[in-house]
Parts: C-alpha cells; sequence; structure tokens
C-alpha cells in the first residue's frame, strides 16, 4: 500500500534528529493538576515532521510515560491496549533490571529519576538555534497554566559538542532509513543486509517488518465522537490511537570520560598501543567515524546521506574480527547482518542453510537478524567538552559529563530490551568470551562466569590480544519508557474525557 | 562415548497438598527458581553424571481451550514432574539418586498420590517414568565430566596466553602450538588439569542406534506407497482444518508472565517448558505423531553435533504426550533470554516450529503446515507466553557455559590432540580463545 506519509500528525524527531536546532533540554515533568495538564497538552505547540524552509528555529516534543497517562486520566481500556514493558515501565520489575543490566551500580534505586516516586509523568523536549533557545524556553514554562500543571521532577540540559559523545567520538553516524512511502515490499527472507526499515517499526499503525501490525490501543467510534482518531488500517471499524506514535527509551547515561581516558593511557605501556588506538577498537570506529570493517563491495539499501561513506561495510568482510572487534560497541548495537548468512545464493543453497548445513566456521549465525532490532537515536549529550588529552591529565571528577540516551521504536521488546539484552550487556554476544559491551558495561558479574571486564581488541596475530580490569565507564543515573504520540492522538488524549 | 539419557517421573499431586509442595521446593532454590547445587534436599552438585534437572508443578495453562472445539475439557491433575538430563543409562541415574537423596525425594513425593511411607522410592520412580516422544540433545556423548574437563582447560589456556601475550605476539604458529601443548602436558603431569578419555559406547546402544539408522528409513520405504497414496488426502485434510481451526490469541496476562519471569535469567542458560491441548481428532494425532517419529529420528542421527536446524543454543529438549494425548507439552533449556529464543523461533525455525506447534489449539494459523503461524510474531509470542509453565526448581551442572562454550571448548582439546595442524588451522584454532 503507497500512501503519502502523514508529516503533519507525526512528531518531528522522529523524522528529524533537530542537528540545526543545538540547543536542548529534556523536561521531565510530574502532573499537579490533571484538568490543567489537559488543557496545556491541548493546546501545547508540537512542531510536526513536515518540511519546511527555512527549515524552524525551535521545536517541542511532548510524550507521556504509563503513570502520566493514567494521571492526566486516561481510561483504563485505553491503557490496556499499550504493551507490558510501557505499562509496567523501565524500572519498576527487578526482572527487567537484571536483563538490561541494570544491577549493581546501574540499580534503579540509585537513579536520580525514574523509579519509585520519582518515574516522571510527561516529558517535554525543547529543541532551538542557541539565539532562540532563552526566549523558546520562556515561552514554554512560563506562564500560569504550565506552573499549574506540572511540577518539574528535572530538568536534563543538554551541550552541543558538535556531534560528539563525550568520549569524543563522532556520534550518531548510523540510523536506520524509514521507508516512509512504502514501498519496499515485505520479504519473509531478507538475505542481504539492508539499512531500511518498514514504518511500523518506528511509527504505530503501519506494518512492521514482520508485514503486521504492532499491537496498539484502538478505540471504538462512540469513544472518539468529535473524530479526531483516524481509523485503524487493518481493522476500518476501529480507531486508532497509536497511529504516527511512537515508544520513546530515555536512559540517562553518565560517562566517566576522565576514568575512560586515564584507564587508556594506562593500557598503552603494556600493549603497545596508543590511548586513542584502543579506544577507537572499543568502539569500532575513528574518533571521527571512519569504521574500522573493510568498505563492502556491494550497495547496501537504505544507506544514503552524509553518512553514507561511513556506513558502507557490514561484518561479513570481517569474519574473524582482525579489523572491528566481534566485542566493539558498533558491533553489538548494530550487528549488520541479514536474515541468514552466507548471502542470496541459489534455491537449493538456501533450502540447505534453512535446514541449518553449509556452515563455515564456528561463529556461523550465531547472531539474530538485525532488521527486526533496529533504533532510531534521538540523544544528547550533556556536560562541558573535555578532550582526551585533557581527560587523560584531568583531576576534573566534578564536572558531570553523559549521554540523554533517547531511541524511538514500535516494540519496546523487540528493539530496545533486546539490543540492550542480548547484545549490548551480553556476555555471550557472537560467542565472546565473557565481555560485556567495553563502553556500556556494568561489569557485575554473571553467575557462573568470571567479571566480564575484558575486552578483546586484536585478533590480528596467531594470538588475540586482550585488555584486562575495564572499569565501569558508563552509570545509569535515570530512565523511563515514553509514549510519543501522533499529534491527533495527543489532542485525543488531552481532550477527551476519563 | 557415553550417550546421555533422559529421566521423566511424573506423579499426580494429592489434592490439597501442591502449595505445601511448592514452598517444599523452594527451598531446594538460592534465588528464585534457580536451584542451590548444595542443598539439602536433592543435592544436585553431587551427581557427576547430571548435566540438568528440573521440577514442575504441571498445570494446564490453559484447560478451557478445548471448548472451541465443543468439546469438554479434560484438565490435567496437578502432576509433579522431575526432569533429568544425565550421562549413561537411565536406570544408573536413578539407582544413584536414589541411593544419594532418598530422603529428600520421598518428602517431596510424600506430597504425591499413591505413595506411601512403604513405598519403594526407586520402583515408583520407574512406574512413574514417562519417556519423550522426541528428544533433541545437542551433542550426543558429550558428558558433564568432559564439559568440566574442557572449561578447566579453556581457562588455563586463557591464562597461559594471557600471561605471555607479548612474548607470543609473533611466535611462529608451529612453535606456538608446540608450546602450548607443552603447557598443557605439564599441567596435565601436575594433576592441575585432567583429560579423561571418553568411556566405550555402550554395544548395545551401539547395536539400537543402528538398527534404528538403517529402520527408520526402511520402514519408510516399505511405508511410502501407503504415504503416497495418502498425501493428497492429508492435504485435502489438512487445508480444511487449517482454514477453519480457530486461534486463541490473547494477550498473556501480565502477573503470571511476570511471575515466571523472576524465576529466568539467573544464568546464561533458561529452562522452558510450554503445555497445550493437541487440536481433537485421530487426523492431528497421527500428523503429530509421524512428524515426531521424524524428530527422533533426526535428532538422533542428523542433528546431533551442536545445531537443531539453525538453532545452535538447546542445550537438551524433549516432547512429551500427557493425558492419553490429549495434552503435550515442549521442554528445553536454551541460552539467553526468552526474547532471543523466541527471536530464534521466529527467525531462524518457524517453520519447524510450525510443523508441530501448529497441531496445538489456537495456535496462530498456518498454511501447508509450515508457512504463516510464528512468522504472526507477536501473536506467536503471545501464544508462548500464555503456554508457559514457571519452573519450580531448575539446575545446570555447568553455570555460566552455553552451548557454544561447550562447542568452542571442545575444539581446543580437539587442537591439542590432533596429529598435525597447518598454521591456518593453528590461527583459527587460537581465535577461539
Amino acid at each position: 500500500m503507497s500512501t503519502p506519509p502523514e508529516f503533519d500528525d507525526i512528531q518531528g524527531v522522529v523524522r528529524f534528529g533537530y542537528g540545526q536546532l543545538t540547543a536542548a533540554c529534556f523536561f521531565l515533568l510530574r502532573v499537579a493538576d490533571a484538568a490543567a495538564a489537559r488543557r496545556w497538552l491541548a493546546q501545547a505547540p508540537v512542531t510536526d515532521a513536515a518540511y519546511r524552509q527555512p527549515p524552524p528555529d525551535a521545536a517541542l516534543q511532548i510524550a507521556l510515560t504509563a503513570e502520566g497517562l493514567q494521571a492526566i486520566g486516561t481510561p483504563a481500556e485505553i491503557m490496556a491496549g499499550f504493551s507490558d514493558e510501557f505499562i509496567v515501565g523501565m524500572a519498576a520489575d527487578q526482572n527487567r533490571s537484571r536483563r538490561l543490566g541494570d544491577v549493581g551500580s546501574n540499580a534503579p534505586a540509585l537513579w536520580r529519576w525514574g523509579a519509585g516516586d520519582a518515574v516522571p509523568h510527561v516529558l517535554v523536549m525543547l529543541y532551538a538555534t542557541p539565539a532562540r533557545f532563552e526566549a523558546w524556553l520562556a515561552e514554554i514554562t512560563t506562564g500560569g497554566l504550565w506552573a499549574q500543571a506540572f511540577s518539574v521532577l528535572d530538568c536534563l540540559q543538554t551541550e552541543f559538542l558538535d556531534n560528539h559523545e563525550p568520549f569524543g567520538f563522532a556520534d550518531g553516524i548510523s540510523q536506520p532509513a524509514l521507508d516512509w512511502e512504502r514501498c519496499e515490499p515485505f520479504t519473509a527472507l531478507q538475505l542481504e543486509y539492508r539499512n531500511v526499515s518498514a514504518l511500523g517499526e518506528f511509527l504505530l499503525g503501519y506494518p512492521n517488518e514482520y508485514g503486521r501490525y504492532t499491537d496498539r490501543p484502538l478505540v471504538g467510534a462512540e469513544a472518539d465522537p468529535a473524530g479526531l482518531l483516524p481509523a485503524a488500517e487493518e481493522v476500518s471499524e476501529r480507531r486508532d490511537l497509536g497511529r504516527n506514535g511512537t515508544y520513546l527509551v530515555l536512559r540517562d547515561l553518565s560517562q566517566d570520560v576522565a576514568g575512560f581516558w586515564q584507564f587508556l593511557a594506562r593500557q598503552s605501556d603494556e600493549t603497545g598501543r596508543t590511548a586513542q588506538q584502543l579506544a577507537e577498537a572499543m568502539v569500532g570506529r575513528s574518533m571521527e567515524g571512519a569504521p574500522l570493517a573493510p568498505t563492502s563491495r556491494r550497495p547496501i539499501a537504505g544507506n544514503t546521506g552524509n553518512d553514507a561513506p561511513n556506513n558502507h561495510f557490514t561484518f561479513a568482510d570481517d569474519p574473524d574480527g582482525a579489523h572491528c572487534p566481534f566485542g566493539a560497541h558498533i558491533r553489538r548495537a548494530n550487528p549488520r547482518n541479514a536474515d541468514m548468512p552466507g548471502g542470496p545464493g541459489g534455491a537449493i543453497s538456501r533450502l540447505v542453510r534453512i535446514a541449518g548445513f553449509d556452515r563455515h566456521g564456528v561463529r556461523n549465525d550465531l547472531v539474530a537478524p538485525t532488521r527486526f532490532h533496529r533504533l532510531l537515536r534521538r540523544g544528547r549529550p550533556y556536560g562541558m567538552r573535555l578532550t582526551p588529552e585533557d581527560a587523560m591529565y584531568s583531576s576534573d571528577t566534578v564536572e558531570e559529563r553523559g549521554i540523554r540516551f533517547v531511541c524511538l521504536n514500535a516494540n519496546i521488546s523487540r528493539q530496545f530490551e533486546f539490543v540492550q539484552n542480548a547484545w549490548i550487556v551480553a556476555a555471550k554476544f557472537d560467542g565472546l568470551l565473557d565481555e560485556t559491551d567495553p563502553l556500556l558495561g556494568n561489569r557485575q558479574p554473571v553467575p557462573g562466569c568470571p567479571v566480564p571486564e575484558d575486552f578483546t581488541y586484536s585478533r590480528a596475530g596467531a594470538v588475540r590480544r586482550r585488555l584486562r580490569g575495564l572499569p565501569q565507564f558508563v552509570t545509569v543515573r535515570g530512565g523511563a519508557y515514553f509514549f510519543m504520540p501522533g499529534i491527533r492522538a495527543l489532542r485525543y488524549l488531552a481532550t477527551s474525557n476519563s | 562415548m557415553l550417550p546421555q539419557s533422559s529421566i521423566l517421573v511424573l506423579a499426580p499431586i494429592v489434592p490439597g497438598r501442591e502449595d505445601e509442595l511448592r514452598g517444599l521446593l523452594d527451598r531446594l532454590n538460592r534465588a528464585p527458581g534457580f536451584a542451590d547445587p548444595a542443598n539439602p534436599l536433592i543435592p544436585f552438585g553431587q551427581f557427576d553424571r547430571l548435566h540438568l534437572a528440573r521440577f514442575v508443578i504441571l498445570e494446564d495453562p490453559t484447560p478451557d481451550d478445548i471448548a472451541v472445539y465443543g468439546l469438554a475439557p479434560t484438565p490435567l491433575p496437578p502432576t509433579l514432574a522431575f526432569f533429568a538430563d544425565c550421562d549413561g543409562s537411565r536406570d544408573a541415574f536413578l539407582t544413584e539418586l536414589t541411593r544419594r537423596a532418598e530422603q529428600g525425594l520421598r518428602q517431596l513425593f510424600s506430597h504425591c498420590a499413591g505413595f506411601g511411607d512403604t513405598t519403594g522410592m526407586l520402583q515408583f520412580m520407574r512406574q512413574h517414568s514417562q519417556a519423550p516422544a522426541a528428544a533433541y540433545v545437542n551433542w550426543i556423548g558429550r558428558t558433564v565430566r568432559q564439559i568440566h574437563e574442557e572449561a578447566a582447560l579453556r581457562l588455563a589456556l586463557t591464562g597461559y596466553l594471557d600471561a605471555n601475550a607479548a612474548a607470543l605476539a609473533n611466535a611462529d604458529p608451529q612453535l606456538l602450538r608446540r608450546q602450548v601443548i607443552a603447557f598443557v602436558e605439564e599441567q596435565r603431569r601436575a594433576g592441575t588439569l585432567t583429560l579423561t578419555a571418553p568411556e566405550p559406547t555402550p554395544i548395545g546402544w551401539q547395536i539400537r542406534n543402528l538398527l534404528n539408522l538403517v529402520g527408520v528409513p526402511l520402514l519408510l520405504l516399505i511405508a511410502s506407497p501407503l504415504l503416497l497414496l495418502y498425501l493428497p488426502l492429508f492435504f485435502w485434510l489438512l487445508r480444511r482444518r487449517e482454514t477453519r481451526d480457530p486461534e486463541i490469541l490473547p494477550r498473556p496476562n501480565p502477573q503470571r508472565r511476570a511471575a515466571i519471569a523472576g524465576r529466568e535469567d539467573h544464568d546464561v542458560t533458561n529452562p522452558y517448558i510450554v503445555s497445550g491441548y493437541l487440536k481433537p481428532g485421530l487426523f492431528r494425532l497421527s500428523t503429530v505423531l509421524f512428524l515426531l517419529f521424524l524428530v527422533d529420528y533426526g535428532a538422533r542421527h542428523i542433528y546431533n553435533r551442536g545445531h537443531l536446524a539453525r538453532v545452535q543454543t538447546i542445550h537438551f529438549a524433549r516432547w512429551v504426550f500427557l493425558n492419553g494425548r490429549k495434552q503435550m507439552f515442549f521442554a528445553s533449556n536454551y541460552d539467553g533470554s526468552l526474547e532471543s529464543y523466541m527471536d530464534d523461533f521466529i527467525n531462524k525455525v518457524g517453520w519447524g516450529l510450525n510443523l508441530l506447534f501448529s497441531n496445538g489449539v489456537g495456535y496462530p494459523r498456518t498454511d501447508w503446515l509450515i508457512v504463516g503461524g510464528a512468522a504472526n510474531e507477536q501473536k506467536f509470542k503471545y501464544f508462548i507466553h500464555r503456554h508457559q509453565i514457571p519452573v519450580q526448581v531448575w539446575y545446570k551442572a555447568y553455570p555460566g557455559l552455553t552451548t557454544f562454550d561447550l562447542l568452542r571448548n571442545a575444539r581446543l582439546r580437539d587442537g591439542l590432540e590432533r596429529p598435525a595442524m597447518s598454521d591456518a588451522e593453528i590461527r583459527e584454532w587460537l581465535g577461539l580463545l
């Protein structure tokens, strides 16, 4: 089905990273007065995803947690239509925390916000050009209604670091391309890595990579007398509250920049590599973003835009991890594989491979197909810039630095939670020996395993080289699952009577 | 080679004593559902031939689903199920189990019907044993002892390479291998490493295995004219049913799901069990029986070396009929979290899942037995969650080790024992570390 995308109903951050709007802050709000909060939400100047020339100099985006939806009086029938992980939340279930690696110093009990009484209700994301930012902030947050409606739990500041994250690496290079026009045919078995995602992976109300509609709240026509909501595509007698909405995952990650570079500087003598070389092996890219894995010989569908040269690779060209370590952050976060190893091949070859034969190498087929586990990242760094050189000699541990990690996905358990659990914090990812993500790992013991505090950085010679005793570089300080509704759905939630 | 056996003891629980039994089972655990190997009731850690064990209180998660076919529910009576996967014969293990843990076993099974103070423990377990309709073993003949010895070898080799990394970095591969072999020999002489030679394969097992290897294809060949004649009728019957069988795919109960999740992810491996009604009628039953017959053959002779089709993460699995073949369960032990297991199900072996599970009541609609079904990702996950049963107690003899770890460790040993290796082979071999 090819229909024009409904950009005027989609919140802008789904389509744009607002890279030009370099000033931003994220308000975490608690609802103080439900009626006032609804009134504020009903008229808030939310920025949509339509392309404008000149581009807007300010933007506002809104998302709500399950507690927030309840706080503004969303009826139970609607709540029940959201996914379980959204309803329960990121921090409220120990089992989830265990799977996400939120244990030890990452445990929700130690978070600054996101657990217990500090679960935010509403997330208001403000973006603007530096010149416009103060005025935009004032425009949104001064006024009786705002003050009456909300109490501010926290305001997460961000810093513009020239599109780099606090360790000093170019950030946000790899993003999936969305099939906005819905012209890609559904394929049951994709045999080459593609960087194109079905719209339904990132927006509710559209078919996902399985060609299915992800469950979401649908309401009867009687519950929408004003006709605010569109009909659901697959059940036309129901109105779609999820359409053009998505789930937003926010994690407040604190980065120990000085600790990171000082550790690597200490390792530098022993290993004969510079701290920067070791850091680049951990990331899987050079500091400016060039991949360590060799360039792919074939085109990659959906690899377009400014960053295309830095994304023209898969790990099929580095099967032994000789260039990019298996445990490198980018190899974990996006393994760039197809549904099955071995490329297209003929019909017989496919059958043989489906039956589990024609296996090459011991590590064959260990990693799940990437296309069902993509994330659209929209995070922003915070904290003053600290160069690696300064970090190595700095005793500046007062200033906090990190990332307000934001990602969008239509299915939190299959996308964000899977990537975090099966790839980032997994001590056994791709056959590795008890390592977790060199940047994000919490270094907490796994039963029966040594504490995963190693990082194998080179397999170039006969004997692999590895770093031992990696400290924890990143600590989780807060987090929550939000629903970022389409703009019609936001007005519906704000105006329908509970 | 000493092949493994699977043990299943099923004993109905005396009505009203279930909660008491649950409480008792919890005393075997050190985390929810996660056994303490040294618990005083069943000290699992003392059994050096035991791979995996579990206690489950088998209950019907979906007792009323059969009503969609207009049939009266025949729910399972709550049943205590003891599972074990061990090296060597079933009987040898049950005997050892009784010898070491009779008091604990008596305490547990005293909650079951027909068990009294004078009941012989071993005899009771034998009488209540049930063979699986099909069973899968990740690697036939890989013993617990071998797993432990090879894990120790891996640790020693890792330590050796770390300690000598700089010196070895540019060493000639052949020299390197000789050094590694010398190091291991030294450790073996010092008694810090043991690598026991495999036990001889029991002759009875060899004969049975050979008869099965040849007999099954022969039987199929003989039956093939009949099977071919049946095929058109089979597809006609199948399509009639596939287009009409009702799906039962509501959102699973979140509290129930959370209770099961609380018992998961305490190790890199997880236990799993789902149960449900078979679709009624001879057609489905005969289909399942035939398919499981093939699955069992495949698991014995084809998929006995580290992978079941494309899935490499399953240690042991079995399919078992219950309640006069009205219900059945599938139980397995897999690496990773449930979400990644389901990902394997859907994306790697959806066709295989469909073949069997589509004969279960309420499964997402399939076409031609293998298409669709699990490909309906979210509904399939609802189905799985809804049919899952909590595992009260689960024990694994080698915590922290995945099937991939076992494979790697075995290959490391293999590299020591081979007469010669090329430079490239040595690089690949040491690349395993």
